[in-house]
């Protein structure tokens, strides 16, 4: 168990100088995930913000190995290289290395929701960290399966109509033995989550709100009071479920009003305007019936 | 050598040869006429006969990028697909030869949708053509087993770390059986070592795959490139270390030369031209040239071979729509034209889905042929042989 900050920081994994924004809750999240993964590990990384901004040939911000394929198939490569490694062991021809896979919500969600749900029905033995800023940041904000309700992006101007994708349950439907939530501003929970997760045998699956400035349009000095919010409306629960098994992590008994998360963001206030009442309604339903729906799996 | 001959598909070959390669990872996804490599080397590594992985994955896009990964973390790699497959890959076959990752793959070639279709022509590999990677064509069975063997070498060759597509004709060298002698396992595993390259591991930490700005992308590429040119040498190299010298063909075999009509082809279609030509004793007036190695394309031996053409006649088992000419006869042309060489080329189209090649239409054809550089003819002709 993590419990203070000292606990956590040993070597760095990224070095600094990359291209992030300011305030970036992706390379927060990544930050504190891989702090909390023992040596020796190998990332993949779909292609997104974090790639981008990490990999700028020829300087890299990767401390560790790490490989970069294309856009949809990250758990495709992990599965090659936790497979590979397997034989190469037995063979005296490579050491062991954990296999942490770090994709945006697109390349999960998305485009990469096949490769995702192959590895994951074959049981490669990786930690697969989606972060999620619930756009296509990298391209100019696109919205995604992830995009929330009511949202503006790029390619949704007057709102996106219908819910997230429950990822959690896609994976649990694998029959994953862990699968969890995490919000950087929590980074205990978060950390212990990653220590956890590579515990098991098999794939395990983490899904990181990570607020972008950019994309949801706040002050970047807010990313984490956005992400502290996130689960303080209900909005992002903190759960885990381990071998089926539904863990609230943090039980909002008296949430805020989902209005002190929204209000902060730029990309709610078509959605905050007072002829689009029912869309804000529609969203608070939906806050609402996942925290209910979690409650119940959780028999809390 | 004492060399074990097996009766043997094309396919069965491919298998046998990736069996005695001591490959890490083998992973594919099933399509027809390839599927059968697969199932053999599934039975393979089920009954233990191969130390690798076996990642029975949901998609060829997927299949192709195990084998980045498991290349990338330094495994010896070998996938196989067909046509719609091959398509599917496409993007990712562009990362795996500029990561520079020694992956091998077998292609039992197979036409494109639409119409759906199984059976043979080029148009699926062409499609790739420009990925960067090597490209070897086999005739028969014995040469799918030694091309997939020496693939292994080229690919990991240090100045090469390419992919390569060993490919072959889906059915007719797929799932023809063929005697096709064997090398035994120790001289396959003498002759494929292990080497040092660069790979993911947390001794020597290295981002792989990152991204390039103008600059930095056309020299990489430029880079790649040459070590593909480099990929022709190094394919001669290999033929000549390879154990069994009887499989030493070229990169454009000629079983004869001196023909004044030059038939120049892909795949086993030119073991049905060199029997015509040799049944009816027509080897004064015909050469067969097969292009065994189409990326990087031999085009220097081409023009040797091709220095006393009065006619020379490409067959091209694909379309480029659109184009001036079809894939192989535009390589054709392209180093005809480099090296000053004016000469009448005719570019013939044939057995497009699985047409069947007769004997009676290479007869036609020939004859056609025959004729025209009798009454030296010079113009270039385009022909479907339907
Ligand atoms: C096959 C393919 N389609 C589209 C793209 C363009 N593309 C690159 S990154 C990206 C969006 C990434 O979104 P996400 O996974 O959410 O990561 P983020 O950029 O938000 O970090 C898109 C659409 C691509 N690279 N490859
Ligand atoms: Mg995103």
């Amino acid at each position: 168990m993590v419990s203070r900050l000292d606990e956590l920081v040993g070597f760095e994994p990224l070095s600094p100088g990359h291209s992030a924004c300011a305030g970036c809750g992706a390379m927060i999240a990544v930050r504190q995930v891989l702090l909390a993964v023992p040596q020796p590990y190998i990332v993949v990384n779909a292609t997104g913000c974090v790639e981008v901004v990490t990999t700028q040939y020829p300087n890299t911000a990767w401390r560790v190995p790490y490989v970069h394929v294309a856009f949809e198939n990250a758990a495709a490569v992990a599965s090659g290289i936790e497979a590979a490694l397997r034989v190469l062991k037995e063979k005296g021809l490579a050491r062991d290395h954990r296999v942490v896979v770090i994709a945006g919500d697109g390349g999960t969600a998305d485009i990469g929701l096949q490769a995702l749900s192959g590895a994951l029905e074959r049981r490669h033995s990786f930690l697969y960290v989606c972060y999620d800023n619930e756009a296509y940041m990298n391209t100019g904000i696109q919205r995604s399966s992830l995009t929330p309700h009511g949202a503006w992006t790029s390619t949704t101007p007057f709102g996106k109509a219908g819910p997230k994708k429950d990822l959690i349950a896609f994976a649990v439907s694998h029959g994953v033995p862990y699968a969890a939530t995490a919000s950087p501003y929590f980074w205990k929970d978060l950390a212990n989550k990653v220590r956890k997760a590579l515990t098991f045998d098999g794939p395990t699956f983490l899904h990181v709100l990570a607020p972008c400035n950019r994309g949801w349009r706040f002050d970047p000095s807010l990313t984490m009071r956005i992400a502290k919010l996130a689960v303080e409306t209900r909005y992002f629960p903190l759960y885990e479920v381990e071998e089926g098994k539904y863990r609230i992590n943090y039980f909002v008994s008296r949430p805020r009003p989902l209005e002190e998360f929204l209000r902060l963001q730029e990309r709610f206030s078509y959605l905050l305007r007072p002829e689009n009442a029912h869309l804000l309604e529609e969203l608070k339903r939906e806050v609402e019936a996942r925290w209910e729906g979690l409650v119940r799996l959780a028999g809390s | 050598m004492l060399l074990n001959s097996l009766l043997m598909t094309g396919n069965e070959a491919a298998a046998y040869a990736v069996k005695q390669s001591d490959v890490d990872l083998i992973t594919a996804y099933p399509i027809t006429p390839q599927t059968t490599i697969v199932e053999k080397l599934a039975e393979y590594v089920g009954r233990g006969d191969v130390k690798a992985a076996m990642v029975l994955i949901e998609s060829e896009h997927s299949a192709l990028s195990a084998c980045i990964g498991a290349s990338a973390a330094g495994a010896r790699v070998f996938t196989a697909t067909s046509s719609q497959g091959l398509a599917y890959m496409h993007e990712v076959m562009y990362v795996a030869s500029g990561l520079r990752l020694p992956i091998v793959m077998a292609v039992a070639n197979r036409a494109l949708s639409a119409p759906i279709n199984i059976h043979c022509d080029h148009s699926d590999i062409m499609g790739s053509r420009d990925s960067g990677w090597v490209q070897v064509f086999c005739e028969d069975p014995q040469d799918v087993y030694d091309n997939v063997v020496k693939a292994f070498r080229l690919a990991e060759d240090p100045r090469v770390l390419l992919p390569v597509a060993v490919n072959f004709n889906g059915f007719t060298t797929s799932h023809s059986c063929e005697p096709v002698a064997v090398l035994p396992d120790e001289e396959v595993r003498r002759f494929l070592p292990r080497r040092e390259r660069h790979r993911l591991s947390y001794d020597e930490p290295m981002t792989i795959g990152g991204f390039a700005l103008p600059d930095a992308y056309f020299e990489s590429k430029v880079e790649q490139e040459k070590a593909l040119r480099a990929a022709g040498r190094v394919f001669t190299e290999v033929e000549e270390l390879y154990p069994n010298s009887e499989s030493k063909r070229g990169a454009i075999h000629a079983e004869w030369t001196g023909g004044r009509v030059k038939l120049i082809c892909m795949g086993d279609v030119a073991g049905s031209l060199r029997h015509f030509v040799k049944t009816q004793r027509l080897q004064d007036i015909f050469d067969v040239l097969s292009v065994r190695l189409f990326r990087p394309f031999p085009r220097r031996r081409l023009i040797e071979l091709l220095n006393d053409a009065e006619l020379v006649v490409v067959m091209d088992r694909s379309l480029s729509p659109g184009a001036v000419s079809p894939p192989l006869v535009s390589e054709v042309k392209s180093a005809l034209y480099d090296a000053g060489f004016r000469v009448p080329v005719w570019s013939v189209v044939y057995g497009l889905g699985g047409k069947p090649v007769t004997l009676r239409k290479i007869g036609r054809l020939l004859g056609e042929a025959e004729r025209g550089v009798r009454e030296r003819e010079a113009r270039s002709r385009r022909i479907l042989l339907r």
